[in-house]
C-alpha cells in the first residue's frame, strides 16, 4: 500500500541532488574583483583586453585569483579588498580613459558550478546597498521638439522649391504655415506631404488667410515616443558607464519610465548630477540686426524682439540669439576635452556626423563675419557657452568650442556631449538609497529571523509528532532547498521582502505537513490499521492542500502582476514557495514515510 | 504528544450569534478607526522623502527638529527609528518642489549641527508614482478577492465563496483598522503582507469547508449545525498547530528581522490571529445562514424504477 515505484524514488533523489547543487553557489559568498569594460558601448571586451589587463597586473606585481571574460567586460578576482583597490589604480592607469575600471564582487563558487550555470542569487539594493532611480521621460517635450524640427525642415523645403509663404510657426504640437493664395498652398501641401509622410495636413481658411496645419500622425507620435525612450536609455547607459559602476541596471518601465539601479554607489550626488543632466547642445545664430546697445537694453527690460531670445554669456554680457535652432547635439559623433592650440584655453573638440557636418558647413558659409552662439541647455535653462565670430566656412565636421571656465568644466561638457543627448528631458520621480552597512544589516537580520523561526518550528514538530515530525522537518528543509535553488536558477533578485517571503512560506509550508499528520492521527484513532491510516492520511489531505494552496497562489499571482519592485520579489517567492511546498510535503515526505514504514507488512505502531 | 484530544464536538454554531456580534463590533471599530484617523500612509503611497540617519551618539531629536524648522522645513516629521542612534526624517511632497536634491540639502543641514551623521537610507517618491502604487494596490486587492471567490465558487459552492470572502475582508479590514488606530506606517511591504493574509486566511476557511463538504457525504443523519461543529472540532488541532507554526516564523521576523520588517510582521500577526477566528466563527455561521444543505454536494440519487406507479 505504502510503496513507491522505483522511478518515484529516483525522481526525488534527482530533484534533491539538483536542488543541492543549485543552492550551493549561495554558500560560497563573494570575493572582491575589478571589472574592466570599454567606455564605448559599441566596443567589446576581447582577449586582447584580457591580455593587457593581465600584463599590467603582472607588471605591478599584483597577485590575482582568476581572470574571466564575458561579452561586455573582463573581470579579475582578488584575495582581499586591498589588492583589489591597488589593482584598480594600476589597471586604470595602464589602460587610460578609454576603459572603465569598476570595483565589483564576484561569486567565489568553484568553476565547475559556474560552468553548469549554477550561480548565486543576485542581491537586491536593499541587501547590498546602492542607489535606485526611477526617471520619467517628458514625452510632451519630445513631441514639441520633433514638431519644432519639422517647422525648420518645412521652411527649408519651401524655400528650396521656391514656394512663397507668408509665415511659418509652431503652435502647441502643430506646424502652422500661412499662404497668400490657395494656389501656393496646394503646391506646398503636395511637397510637404511627399517629403514628410508623418505629418497629417489640414487646410484652414481664416479671414482671407490660407493656412496649412500639420500635426503628427498618431503612429508617428507613438514611434517618436518609443524612440525617445530608447535614446534616453542608451544615453543613460553611456552616462552610467562613465561613473564606473559594476553591473548597473537600466531598464524601461511602463511606456515612459526608466529604472536605473547602481549597486554599491555611495556618491549619490555625483550619480544624480550625471544622470539628471539633460544637457543638450544647440547651435544658433546671434541676432545681428538687434545687437545694438539700445535694443539690448530694451530686451533686458523685457522687450525681446520677435524671433529672438535673450541669454547671457559666460562673462555676463547679454546676447540676443535667434530662436531657430541650426544644429543640435544629436548630430554629434564624438566630443573630447582639450586645449585651444593658440590661446591654450580649455576647449571641447566636437566631431559632427555627416549630416551635421553638411548643415554646419552651409551655415558657416552663409554667415561669415557673423556670430554664432553655442548654447548648453540643461533642464530648460539655456546658457551661451561661447559666441564666436565665424571667420570662414568650416567643413569636415570638426568644431572646437571654447569658453569653458577650466579644464574640469571642459571635461564635463565633453562627457555630456559624448554620452549623447537625451531625446527628451527626464525627471527623477523616485529615488532610493541604501547604505552598505544597512544592506549588510538587513541580510543578517533577515537570515537570522529565518534560522530562528525554522529551528523553533523544527523543535516543536519533532516533539509533537515524533518520527513524523522529523520527516516533516526534513520535508520543510527540502522545501527551503528547492525554493533557494529555483530562485538561484532563475537568477532572481533577492530582496528583504523576498527574505520575508521565504520566512512566510516556511511557516505556511508546514501547514501541508500538519494537515497530513493530523489526518493520520485521526484515522488511527478511528481504528484504521497503521498502513491504511498513513495511506488515507496522505490521500485525503492532498485535496485540502491543493485547495488551500491555490487560493494563496491566486493572491501571489495578483501581487506579482500588480506589484512593483520589492513587492514583486515577495510575490515570486510566495508563488514558488507554494509550488515547492506541495512537492516537498506530498512527494518527498511520503517517499520517506514509505521507505521507513512501507516495507513492514505487519506494522503495529506508528511513531506519530 | 497531543494537545487536542477532543472527545465530543464543540457546539460552535450555538454561539454563532454571540461571535457574530463580537465580529461586528470589532469590524465597526476598525471601520471607525479607518474613517476617523485614516491610514498613516508611507512615503510609497503619498510621495515624499524619507531619510534614515545614523548618529554615533544618541540623537538629539528636538535639536534636529529645530534645525529643520529653522531652515524652512517646519513640516518635517522626525522620530527615532529602532535605536536611539537612528533617526528617521519624513517630509511630505511639496507643491513645486519635486527636486530629488532635497534630501542632500537636508542631510547637509543636519551634518552641520551634529558631526558623524551617516546617511543610511534615502527614499524619494514622486506624487504620481505614489498615486499609481495606491491604485495598483487597490486593484490587486480587488483581483485577489474576485479570483478567490471564483475559485471557491467552482470548487465548492457560491455560499462558501461568499462566506470565505466576507470572513476574509473582515480580517483585512481589522488589520487596516489596527494600522489606522495605532497610526502605524502603512508601506508597500505592509500591503504585500495584507494581500498575503488574504490568501492565507482563505486557506483556513478552505480547510474547514473541505471538512464540511466531506461530512455532508459521511454524516448522513446529522443536521447542518452538527456537521459544521464536527468539521471545526476535527480541524481544530490542525488549525492551532499550523497557525502557531506560522506565527513562530512571523514572531522571529518581528523580533529579529529589524525595523524594516517590523510592520510587515505585525500585519501578519494580526492577520493570523483574526484568520483563525474568522474562519471558524465568521465564515462558518455565514455558510449556515446562507442555507447550505446536503443537496448542494450530493448528486440526487437515482429513483428506482419500480417505485413508479
Amino acid at each position: 500500500m505504502n510503496r513507491y515505484p522505483l522511478w518515484k524514488y529516483i525522481l526525488i533523489a534527482v530533484t534533491l541532488v539538483l536542488g543541492f547543487i543549485f543552492t550551493l553557489p549561495n554558500l560560497y559568498g563573494e570575493s572582491p574583483a575589478i571589472q574592466v569594460s570599454p567606455l564605448r558601448t559599441t566596443a567589446k571586451a576581447d582577449t586582447g583586453l584580457m591580455q593587457q589587463v593581465e600584463e599590467s597586473l603582472k607588471a605591478g606585481k599584483i597577485s590575482y585569483q582568476g581572470v574571466f571574460m564575458d561579452q561586455a567586460s573582463v573581470k579579475v578576482r582578488f584575495a582581499d579588498t586591498d589588492t583589489q583597490l591597488k589593482a584598480k589604480d594600476i589597471v586604470q592607469a595602464k589602460l587610460g580613459t578609454g576603459y572603465v575600471v569598476a570595483l565589483n564582487l564576484l561569486p567565489s563558487s568553484p568553476k565547475w558550478l559556474t560552468s553548469i550555470g549554477a550561480l548565486p542569487m543576485y542581491l537586491g539594493l536593499d541587501l547590498r546597498g546602492g542607489v535606485h532611480f526611477l526617471l520619467q521621460v517628458d514625452m510632451k517635450a519630445a513631441l514639441d521638439k520633433a514638431v519644432e524640427r519639422y517647422t525648420g525642415d518645412i521652411r527649408t523645403t519651401l524655400r528650396d522649391k521656391k514656394i512663397y509663404y507668408a509665415g511659418i510657426s509652431r503652435t502647441g504640437q502643430s506646424v502652422e504655415v500661412k499662404f497668400r493664395d490657395a494656389d501656393s498652398r496646394a503646391k506646398a501641401e503636395k511637397e510637404i506631404s511627399n517629403a514628410y509622410g508623418d505629418l497629417l495636413l489640414k487646410e484652414q481658411d481664416v479671414e482671407g488667410e490660407f493656412k496649412l496645419i500639420g500635426t503628427l500622425k498618431v503612429e508617428a507620435q507613438k514611434r517618436l515616443q518609443e524612440l525617445a525612450l530608447q535614446q534616453n536609455i542608451t544615453t543613460l547607459r553611456n552616462r552610467v558607464n562613465e561613473l564606473g559602476v559594476a553591473e548597473p541596471i537600466i531598464q524601461q518601465q511602463g511606456i515612459d519610465r526608466v529604472v536605473v539601479q547602481l549597486p554599491g554607489v555611495q556618491d549619490t550626488a555625483k550619480a544624480k548630477d550625471i544622470l539628471g543632466r539633460t544637457a543638450t547642445l544647440e547651435v544658433r545664430l546671434v541676432d545681428e540686426e538687434h545687437s545694438d546697445p539700445a535694443t539690448l537694453q530694451a530686451a533686458i527690460a523685457g522687450q525681446v524682439p520677435f524671433g529672438s531670445e535673450l541669454y547671457t554669456e559666460r562673462d555676463g554680457r547679454p546676447v540676443l540669439v535667434k530662436k531657430n535652432v541650426v544644429l543640435t547635439g544629436e548630430y554629434i559623433n564624438d566630443a573630447s576635452p582639450g586645449f585651444d592650440s593658440q590661446t591654450s584655453q580649455a576647449a571641447v573638440h566636437v566631431n559632427l556626423d555627416g549630416r551635421g557636418a553638411r548643415i554646419f558647413k552651409n551655415i558657416t558659409r552663409e554667415n561669415v563675419g557673423k556670430r554664432m552662439a553655442i548654447l548648453l541647455v540643461e533642464k530648460g535653462h539655456a546658457e551661451v557657452i561661447t559666441a564666436p565670430v565665424i571667420r570662414e566656412e568650416i567643413g569636415g565636421g570638426r568644431v572646437q568650442i571654447t569658453g569653458m571656465q577650466d579644464a574640469v568644466e571642459a571635461n564635463d561638457v565633453a562627457l555630456l556631449l559624448r554620452a549623447g543627448a537625451l531625446a527628451a528631458p527626464m525627471e527623477i520621480v523616485e529615488e532610493r538609497t541604501v547604505g552598505p552597512s544597512l544592506g549588510a544589516d538587513n541580510i543578517t537580520k533577515g537570515f537570522n529571523s529565518n534560522i530562528y523561526g525554522f529551528v523553533a518550528i523544527a523543535i516543536f514538530m519533532i516533539m509533537y509528532y515524533n518520527l513524523f515530525g522529523v520527516i516533516s522537518t526534513f520535508a520543510l528543509a527540502v522545501n527551503v532547498l528547492f525554493l533557494l535553488s529555483i530562485l538561484s536558477l532563475l537568477q532572481a533578485t533577492l530582496t528583504l521582502p523576498g527574505m520575508a517571503g521565504i520566512a512566510l512560506t516556511v511557516g505556511m509550508a508546514i501547514d501541508a505537513n500538519v494537515l497530513i499528520n493530523e489526518r493520520i492521527r485521526e484515522e488511527l484513532r478511528s481504528g484504521m490499521s497503521p498502513q491504511a491510516a498513513i495511506y488515507s492520511g496522505y490521500e485525503r489531505a492532498f485535496g485540502t492542500i491543493l485547495d488551500s494552496n491555490i487560493t494563496t497562489l491566486i493572491a501571489g499571482v495578483a501581487l506579482f502582476w500588480l506589484g512593483s519592485g520589492p513587492v514583486k520579489g515577495f510575490a515570486v517567492v510566495l508563488c514558488l514557495g507554494i509550488l515547492t511546498s506541495m512537492f516537498s510535503a506530498v512527494m518527498v515526505s511520503r517517499g520517506i514515510v514509505n521507505l521507513v514504514y512501507g516495507r513492514q507488512a505487519r506494522l503495529t505502531k506508528v511513531s506519530i | 504528544m497531543e494537545f487536542f484530544r477532543i472527545k465530543s464536538d464543540i457546539p460552535f454554531m450555538r454561539y454563532a450569534r454571540v461571535t457574530t456580534i463580537i465580529s461586528l463590533v470589532t469590524f465597526i471599530l476598525a471601520v471607525g478607526a479607518l474613517a476617523t484617523k485614516g491610514l498613516n500612509l508611507g512615503v510609497d503611497f503619498t510621495g515624499g522623502t524619507v531619510m534614515e540617519i545614523n548618529y554615533p551618539q544618541p540623537a538629539d531629536i528636538p535639536q534636529i527638529r529645530d534645525t529643520l524648522a529653522k531652515n524652512g522645513f517646519p513640516d518635517a516629521a522626525v522620530q527615532n527609528f529602532g535605536t536611539s542612534h537612528d533617526v528617521m526624517v519624513r517630509l511630505p511632497v511639496k507643491a513645486g518642489v519635486t527636486s530629488a536634491k532635497l534630501s542632500e540639502q537636508i542631510f547637509e543641514m543636519l551634518q552641520k549641527t551634529e558631526n558623524g551623521a551617516k546617511l543610511q537610507r534615502v527614499e524619494f517618491v514622486g506624487p504620481q508614482v505614489g498615486k499609481e502604487l495606491y491604485e495598483n494596490g487597490a486593484l490587486a486587492l480587488l483581483v485577489v478577492v474576485i479570483g478567490i471567490m471564483a475559485y471557491l465558487a467552482v470548487r465548492f459552492e457560491w455560499r462558501f465563496s461568499v462566506a470565505a470572502i466576507v470572513a476574509n475582508m473582515h480580517d483585512v479590514v481589522i488589520i487596516l483598522g489596527c494600522f489606522a488606530f495605532f497610526q502605524w506606517e502603512f508601506s508597500l511591504t505592509v500591503l504585500a503582507g495584507v494581500l498575503a493574509i488574504l490568501g492565507y486566511s482563505v486557506n483556513e476557511s478552505v480547510v474547514v469547508f473541505d471538512r464540511i463538504r466531506e461530512n455532508f457525504r459521511n454524516m448522513r443523519k446529522a443536521g447542518v449545525p452538527e456537521i459544521i461543529d464536527n468539521a471545526i472540532t476535527r480541524t481544530m488541532s490542525r488549525t492551532i498547530i499550523t497557525h502557531s507554526m506560522t506565527q513562530l516564523m512571523v514572531l522571529a521576523m518581528l523580533f529579529f528581522g529589524g525595523e524594516a520588517l517590523h510592520y510587515f510582521a505585525l500585519a501578519l500577526t494580526i492577520g493570523i490571529i483574526f484568520g483563525i477566528y474568522s474562519s471558524v466563527l465568521v465564515a462558518s455561521p455565514i455558510v449556515l445562514w446562507l442555507g447550505v444543505s446536503r443537496e448542494d454536494f450530493l448528486k440526487p440519487e437515482k429513483v428506482p424504477v419500480d417505485n413508479l406507479p
